[in-house]
């Protein structure tokens, strides 16, 4: 059965419609990538999933329960976890104190152990561990902010351009690090304009295109795709 | 023409020039001649006159400090501090001539000249950039009449008024009388002192700056305790009388004016420890430093215990004048802390804090009331209705809270504004006046009562409001470093991203606004206690405002910071009368001062350090 199943979602702006009847399922252990352009409501659906913004019709099914009118902090309390676009580390708390906020919702006396297995994923977060997450580099922000999400213990992971504004050897330890959590059994769903990434770690895809789901394949063949390559993968 | 263009002299003249603007800008206003009445010592010098030579004193420290890292000559330098005192007095002297009945007409004449001259120099400047010799004249027509019809209108102005005063109603004989050195009758001995000392304190600020580091950080901490006594001589003989006798306090204070030979022993002893301290104060630093752990706590501890004491013994040291005073500010305290929980633990600009002040005091009001509009006439005593007052107030920001909950920053001000306005209609309206007495508020409030003692008197009052802040302090720092403490901090950040944390942005807001509330609600019902009556104009935006900058100016988020934006910014009016009518004008230069060079407030908390810390620093990791 489908870890999350997305059902026809429509969600507005205001009087802008955005998602106008996006579905698609995620299973457990799968990495889904959601790949499109700018404006095609990659983020929306995102925000959508998590309980930030409300659809105006259609359902969200999540762990066989309807979950499209449920609050945001309680979803994270029923596993879904979000690093969102522009990663929104705590600039003026340490590094390990960021880690600790994502344990937030957690009262198990397992904290210290997470922490120990994100700096294990994340060496360089440890270097930095006393230091303000304000003054990391773009990727060690990033880094940060997908170690903090894991502390939520999450079934199901929501990654918002986990690639933009870094450099490309840091974009492979990022993709790397997406790699490792999936193998430890947490669910992802990527949302990426760096197809091209995206659909190299992940197991099936889906291109949107101005809030619809354009079509949808294994990654392996959306990478084979003509038109994804012409329009997503920049290959003529 | 060369030294004209070197930048030293333009920085000299542009200085001076603002400066002069400055002290003529002040005597226009009145307020030169309103500081004279302030002397600081006795048949010396007046707080008129401090503000008349502090101007290029300070001008041109500033303009040396900056000359001497260029590289400047000393001779230069202060050649340069004369020119700044010479320019600062220069606008001051041509309205003296102008005011003066045999000099009157250069008025005339000057409105007449200077459309041509003005005129000219903008075609030369025109001819200078290589323009047509048509558009020059064009330029030169067309500013002729136009800055000539502006003067043409002041004449009229100045013809019809008969004189400057009927224009400038602050230049009259006063402002004649300071700026001359009470050399009104004889102008051009006036106008020659007036140049003279302007000079002459352009030169002491040169000299003051190049002077070695010791003697000059002696010289001023000694001529900064000086002028701040005399400057607030009335306090510091309120706070003398308490501790010393009639005939030694006579020897010290002509009223409440400082002697002279008391100013100059003041002033010698102040040097003298300024020196011992610019000598060793560095070397007692270190070795407080080097000392090991323990021991540096005992003498924190000991601190801590001095500072208690002195905080309870306060009343008895500064008599009853000044505990007045401290109520106010202790008032003011208890609204900083409270509000700080909204602004500086959870990042809600909250503007309508006065509503809570309200709520407190009115329900303290109309529930202990003897008066015809108290509705237990008595029964009800301050101690049993504070926690009513308590509850109330969060009552209150719990309902206005809630329908601004979804609304940040600039639009939660706006709204939280709106609330405070709505308070001080309602106290106002005839719908409430039965209940509240509309613009005759509520009258006969019972003091407090402490067993058998009434506590009528500000020193015992002040026993309250200290109590109140010592538990609002202990709250709030609890708070702050609790679980809900970390929810705050969560959503000051970023409030999606606290969501995605997990936490209930809606129940910590809430939680916030009505904590923040209660400590208003306390401090209102105190401050209707003190006063025994309550009125609707008490309660104006102006609390708010007042609360807000008193937490900005000691620092956001900082405990200390608060208590030091109170003393400043509501303890100084208080006790400097003088300022009284200036009071506005100062309190925006300050903010204005305060927000370009200390925009962390007086007392930063650690948080707002580091964050001013990392903007001025470059990132420590290379970017990506």
């Amino acid at each position: 059965m489908a870890l999350l199943e997305v059902k026809d979602i429509h969600t507005y702006y205001g009087n802008i419609h955005a998602l106008k009847g996006i579905s698609f399922e995620v299973d457990s252990g799968e990495i889904i990538a959601l790949i499109g352009s700018n404006g095609a409501g990659k983020t929306t659906t995102l925000r959508t999933i998590s309980g930030l913004m409300a659809p105006r019709e259609g359902s969200i099914i999540y762990g066989g329960r309807e979950i499209s009118a449920m609050r945001a902090d309680l979803l994270v309390l029923r596993g879904i976890s979000m690093v969102p676009e522009g990663r929104g580390v705590f600039a003026k708390l340490t590094v390990e104190e960021n880690l600790d906020m994502g344990a937030y919702i957690r009262s198990d006396g397992r904290v210290a152990e997470d922490l120990n297995s994100g700096y294990a994923m994340f060496p360089r977060l440890k270097e930095r561990r006393k230091q303000f997450a304000g003054t990391l580099s773009g990727g060690e922000q990033q880094m940060l902010a997908i170690a903090r999400a894991l502390m939520s213990k999450p079934r199901l992971l929501l990654l918002d351009e986990p690639s933009m504004g870094l450099a490309p050897v840091l974009v492979d330890v990022v993709f790397e690090a997406i790699q490792r959590i999936a193998s430890e059994g947490v669910t992802i769903l990527l949302v990426e304009q760096n197809a091209h990434m995206a659909l190299q770690i992940a197991d099936r895809g889906y291109v949107l295109q101005s809030g619809e789901v354009a079509f949808s394949d294994t990654a392996a063949s959306l990478q084979r795709n003509e038109i994804v390559q012409k329009t997503y993968l920049g290959i003529d | 023409m060369n030294i004209l263009a070197s930048q030293a002299s333009r920085r000299v003249l542009g200085l001076g020039l603002l400066s002069g603007g400055f002290i003529l800008f002040a005597g226009v206003i009145g307020m030169v001649a309103a500081f004279h009445e302030r002397e600081i010592v006795d048949d010396f010098i007046s707080l008129g006159q401090v503000l008349l030579l502090g101007s290029p004193f300070i001008t041109s420290y500033l303009m040396a400090a900056r000359l001497t890292e260029t590289g400047e000559d000393p001779p230069v330098i202060l050649a340069g501090g004369a020119l700044i005192g010479l320019l600062t007095a220069l606008p001051t002297v041509i309205l003296l001539l102008f005011n003066s009945d045999e000099y009157r007409y250069l008025l005339d004449a000057s409105l007449k000249i200077i459309p041509f001259v003005a005129a000219s120099y903008l075609a030369w400047k025109s001819h200078a950039q290589g323009n047509e010799t048509r558009q020059v004249a064009a330029t030169w027509l067309v500013a002729a009449l136009l800055i000539g019809i502006v003067s043409f209108g002041f004449a009229l102005i100045f013809e019809v008024k008969g004189d400057l005063r009927g224009v400038l109603v602050n230049v009259d004989r006063d402002w004649v009388e300071v700026v001359t050195f009470d050399h009104r009758r004889e102008l051009w001995t006036g106008i020659g002192l007036l140049l003279a000392a302007s000079a002459g304190a352009g030169l002491a600020g040169v000299i003051m700056r190049i002077l070695p580091d010791i003697p000059r950080r002696a010289l001023l901490y000694g001529l900064g305790v000086t002028l701040l006594v005399g400057a607030f001589g009335e306090t510091v003989r309120l706070i003398l009388q308490e501790n010393l006798d009639r005939d030694t306090l006579r020897e010290i204070f002509r009223r409440d004016t400082l002697r002279q030979n008391a100013a100059a022993v003041l002033f010698i002893v102040s040097t003298l420890a300024g020196f011992l301290w610019a000598m060793f104060g560095g070397r007692a630093q270190s070795e407080f430093a080097a000392l090991d752990d323990s021991r540096r706590h005992t003498m924190r501890n000991l601190g801590m215990l001095l500072f208690a004491a002195l905080l309870l013994a306060l009343p008895w040291l500064i008599g009853r004048t000044l505990s007045d005073v401290a109520v106010t500010i202790g008032i003011f305290v208890l609204m900083g802390l409270g509000l700080n929980i909204a602004i500086g633990l959870a990042g809600l600009l909250d503007l309508g804090y006065v509503t809570n002040y309200a709520v407190g005091a009115y329900i303290l009001a109309v529930l202990t009331s003897i008066g015809p509009l108290g509705l237990f006439k008595g029964s009800f005593t301050f101690w049993m209705v504070i926690p009513v007052a308590l509850l109330a107030a969060m009552f209150a920001g719990f309902i206005f809270a809630v329908p601004v909950l979804r609304m940040r920053g600039d639009y939660l001000a706006i709204a939280t504004l709106g609330f405070g306005e709505i308070i001080g209609k309602l106290a106002l309206s005839d719908w409430l006046k039965p209940l509240i007495g509309g613009a005759q508020g509520v009258q006969n409030i019972p003091k407090p009562f402490l067993f058998a003692t009434e506590l009528k008197n500000p020193e015992q009052l002040y026993y309250i409001v200290l109590v109140a802040s010592l538990v609002t302090l202990f709250v709030s720092i609890r708070l702050n470093n609790s679980r809900t403490g970390r929810q705050w901090m969560a959503i000051r950040e970023d409030e999606d991203v606290a969501t995605a944390m997990g936490i209930d942005t809606a129940r910590a807001k809430l939680l916030a606004f009505t904590l923040s509330a209660a400590t208003g609600g306390v401090a209102g019902a105190i401050f209707a206690a003190k006063v025994g009556t309550v009125f609707p104009n008490s309660f104006t935006v102006f609390i708010s405002i007042n609360v807000l900058s008193l937490i900005i100016v000691g620092g956001i988020a900082s405990n200390p910071g608060i208590v030091v934006g109170a003393v400043v910014l509501i303890g100084m009016p208080e006790l400097l009368r003088e300022f009284s009518d200036f009071r506005f004008l100062m309190y925006g230069a300050l903010l204005i001062l305060m927000m370009i060079n200390r925009p962390q407030g007086l007392i930063p908390s650690k948080l707002v350090m580091h964050e001013a810390h990392a903007g001025a620093k470059p990132k420590l990791s290379a970017g990506d």
